[in-house]
């Protein structure tokens, strides 16, 4: 019997197995692939200070740090958020294929077990209020008993919705979104750059993370609710028109959830955490840090439920209150202000940009831009200054 | 849930030369038809209700309804 099954080994699921194991559980980390980190779904940009209070920074999954960001408006305004701590850089590029095998590595460090190429196929309770995990590795099928089962299987999750949680995504709560790794393109590597407009990115935006100095993460998301194209339509449409000139040497596409916070992420036995709990942030569509609060957070009930023998969704949702309280808090402010943007025509949106434009705003955040841009504009953004101040 | 009467000549197609294996169309799914197997897609034509979500969600374009042979 594992005191804790994880299903999926991306960021928040490694996290939750090591911090689980650490607390001294015994702990199995179930990977559907035969490769932790591979086939990547992601843009792998992270804040530094962020990802440093979840592990400890190497190298090797450095892909590159820049300074700031340059944001785009339609008509080509450009807003420029950098911080001035020099030699300070505030963001990481990630080499995802690096670091989610070194984050599975950690939690078997850490004592866990761990399959890969294994499914979780399905779940049944028993009663002695553990529950009974099925498993297919390479076609053979077979059952693990589980105290707790921690659904870290990302965007197309399946344990929600064996644990009864519905976390289906409408087609407005999801960014369809496909990356080119472009390489031999010319750009300030020291910047991350985003490209808004209904045009170009209808609900979503166009982003350009480097991977080093002539090599980039070129993406775009999309609102499939919104989106007259398919994505790859539009990014190919804009990568012609303005950097003709690279080649694509990697194709990546993927979901992100953009449904902001849900009503529970738990249920009897199971816990859910990272793009499984719809946790990517419905503003910047990233996931990485708050995946990895999630483990931190799952990890840790864990170990006090085990302690005291309570495996319900009653005693679990400790966990809701502490990712609600916590980043939680900011999804579900982003997500009134990704309403508030999907509602702004391509003028509005040229209009708040030269509002700011020509500031530095000295500061890499949602929170910090959206500030500017209700003091500069407070009528149009009355509706959601509270949220802000 | 009331499931619509689908066609009984029509199936979702995958392009798995296009296909990415990323999962969006299976997040949408509200039947659970379409399911994610390491990077192989699979669509249960039983469960499936042609709602086509998952032919707009796909940023690939890998989906489309065609008649069966």
């Amino acid at each position: 019997m594992y005191d804790v099954v994880v299903v999926g080994a991306g960021p928040g699921g490694s996290t939750a197995a090591r911090i689980a194991a650490e607390k001294g559980l015994n702990v199995l980390l179930v990977e559907k692939r035969q490769e932790v980190g591979t086939p990547v779904r992601c843009a792998e940009g992270v804040s530094k200070e962020a990802i440093e209070k979840f592990v400890e920074i190497d190298r090797k999954w450095i892909a590159a740090e820049v300074t700031g960001a340059k944001i785009y408006a339609p008509d080509g305004t450009e807003i420029v958020m950098a911080e001035e701590m020099a030699g300070n850089e505030v963001g990481y590029v990630l080499e995802r294929k690096v670091f989610d095998r070194h984050l599975a590595r950690l939690a078997v460090r850490a004592g866990a077990d761990m399959i890969v190429k294994t499914t979780a196929t399905g779940m049944k309770k028993k009663e002695n209020g553990a529950v009974e995990v099925f498993l297919r590795k390479m076609g053979e099928e077979f059952t693990v008993d589980a105290k707790i089962v921690i659904g870290a299987d990302g965007v197309e999750s399946r344990i929600g919705k064996l644990a009864g949680i519905d976390t289906t995504l409408k087609l407005g709560e999801i960014e369809s979104c496909i990356q080119y790794l472009m390489a031999g393109i010319e750009f300030d590597p020291e910047y991350c750059y985003f490209w808004l407009g209904n045009e170009i990115a209808p609900g979503g935006y166009i982003w350009l993370f480097p991977k080093g100095k002539d090599a980039a993460n070129f993406g775009i998301g999309v609102l499939p609710s919104m989106a007259k194209k398919k994505p790859k339509d539009y990014l190919d449409d804009f990568v012609a028109k303005n950097f003709g000139s690279g080649e694509i040497v990697e194709v990546v596409a993927g979901g992100v959830p953009v449904k902001g916070p849900i009503e529970t992420a738990v249920a009897d036995n199971v816990m859910l955490v990272g793009d499984a709990a719809r946790h990517a942030d419905p503003i910047t569509g990233g996931g990485i840090v708050n995946a990895m609060k999630a483990g931190f957070f799952a990890g840790s009930v864990a170990a006090e439920a085990v302690e005291r023998k309570d495996y319900s969704a009653r005693f679990l949702r400790k966990y809701d209150e502490l990712w609600m309280n916590d980043f939680g808090k900011t999804l579900h402010r982003n997500k009134i202000l990704q309403q508030k943007l999907l509602k702004m025509d391509d003028k509005t949106l040229n209009k708040l940009a030269k509002s700011i434009a020509g500031y530095n705003l000295k500061e890499m955040s949602v929170r910090r831009i959206v500030m500017e841009l209700i003091k500069h504009n407070p009528r149009l953004l009355w509706d959601i200054k509270d949220l802000f101040i | 849930m009331a499931r619509r009467r689908k066609p009984e000549k029509e199936k979702i197609f995958i392009n798995r030369f296009r296909c990415a294996y990323c999962g969006a169309c299976v997040a949408v799914c509200k039947f659970n038809a379409n399911e994610l197997i390491e990077t192989f897609l699979i669509i249960d034509d039983e469960k499936c209700t042609l709602c086509k979500t998952c032919i707009k969600v796909c940023p690939m374009n890998a989906l489309e309804i065609k008649e069966v042979a």
